[in-house]
């Protein structure tokens, strides 16, 4: 009784997975499941012909529903072009003519008068005090070479990708290497891409550009961005 | 971004198409995905394929496109898609073809069983992906389709095609 019933539930959950059988997406493992189900149980096979039945015209009434106009995508590209170009701007303008005319247009002129006194006299004190330390002579000089050398956080390349690629392997490529593409695609299919770095500027764009050279595969050429 | 919308926007569109039922608003809808994509490039973290990614977006801007329109713009494709018990003489000469009838119940599925019959035949995701695009969990993805299939058994016998199933 309990095989009976066991055989059962493994039926009716083969015959949920056929149209996923149909389609080509089962694991290997379930796929060969239902080859064995299908070739020892004909009422199964059956249904699994109505199911590809099913699969073949809702391909059919998909592709009978066409393309978009051109309008998407220059839609979109005009999108991609705005955004770009408020990201080149700064975040915002600061007219600093303005905004002292402002400052000041907000006192009475007994306290502009008081203000312009205490700027004359701090102008005075730095004066004395410039004075006071070319008299004293030279400071002693900073020794730059012992400065801590320059480390940058990141480093950006301009990249072509090889046109066979893709784009999983851009995917997998750009995670492998812990980059971004943060503008593109610019003149032939140039993107800048940035790459996480730890060390002096021309070490790490020396070693990003010697890891692209490996990657032929996916980058055709590589150039330092600035 | 260009390889990417040349590979994928004409499924993506279909998709959300079946969804919102208006071509205007599926194209613009998918320059918003593709928009959207392009923003969140850097976070896609590549655990499921890019066209995974990209439905889910899609569907969630469809929904809420649908959410957005009033009852009184619902368009002529999806006031054909509501099931007419009449039939005029030219649908009932075009039901002697099985599969056109067959497509035609397809349109009359709700459409919450269009989508996963869409996904899972025509968009080939399997039941993992499909969970991830619908946001529900994978056993309900299956029931879910199993209940779609019913039902347009239903439909297909209603129209006079008998399948002996279920």
């Amino acid at each position: 009784m309990n095989t009976m019933t066991e055989k059962a539930d493994d039926r009716e959950e083969i015959e949920i997975l056929l149209p996923w059988h149909a389609a080509g997406t089962l694991s290997r493992r379930d796929a060969d499941r239902v080859e064995r189900a299908l070739a020892s149980d004909e009422e199964l096979a059956r249904r699994f012909s109505l199911v590809r039945e099913e699969l073949a015209e809702t391909i059919h009434l998909n592709e009978s529903l066409g393309a978009p106009s051109a309008r998407a995508m220059e839609k979109l590209f005009a999108a991609i072009d705005a955004e770009s170009a408020t990201a080149r701007k700064p975040r915002f303008s600061f007219d600093l003519r303005t905004k002292v005319a402002e400052f000041f247009a907000g006192f009475g002129p007994r306290t502009l008068a008081f203000a312009s006194g205490a700027a004359a006299l701090v102008i005075l004190l730095q004066a004395g005090v410039i004075g006071g330390m070319l008299l004293k002579g030279p400071e002693p000089t900073v020794n730059l070479s012992s400065a801590p050398p320059v480390k940058v956080e990141s480093v950006d390349l301009l990249v072509t990708f090889v046109p066979q690629a893709t784009t999983d392997q851009v995917t997998k490529f750009l995670h492998d290497h812990s980059a971004t593409i943060v503008d593109g695609p610019k003149g032939p299919g140039m993107y800048r891409l940035r790459f996480e770095a730890n060390g002096s500027p021309k070490a790490e764009t020396d070693r990003v550009v010697k890891e692209l050279q490996q990657s032929r595969n996916v980058v055709s050429s590589e150039f330092p961005a600035d | 971004m260009q390889v990417l919308f040349a590979r994928h926007h004409v499924r993506v569109y279909r998709f959300v198409l079946r969804l919102v039922g208006n071509p205007t608003v599926a194209e613009d809808l998918i320059s918003e995905v593709f928009l959207d994509v392009w923003r969140q490039a850097d976070r896609f973290e590549g655990r499921s394929a890019v066209s995974t990614w990209m439905l889910a977006i899609a569907r969630f801007k469809a929904l809420s496109a649908l959410r957005k329109r009033p009852d009184e713009e619902l368009d002529d494709e999806v006031a054909e898609s509501i099931e007419d018990a009449s039939d005029n003489p030219e649908v009932a000469l075009e039901k002697k073809d099985k599969s056109a009838v067959l497509r035609q119940c397809l349109e009359k599925l709700s459409p919450e069983h269009r989508e996963i019959i869409d996904l899972v035949y025509y968009h080939e995701k399997s039941v993992e992906e499909v969970a991830e695009i619908v946001k529900i969990p994978e056993n309900t993805v299956k029931t879910r389709m199993f209940y779609a299939r019913k039902k347009l058994a239903e439909l297909l016998q209603a129209a006079g095609v008998e399948r002996g199933w279920p």
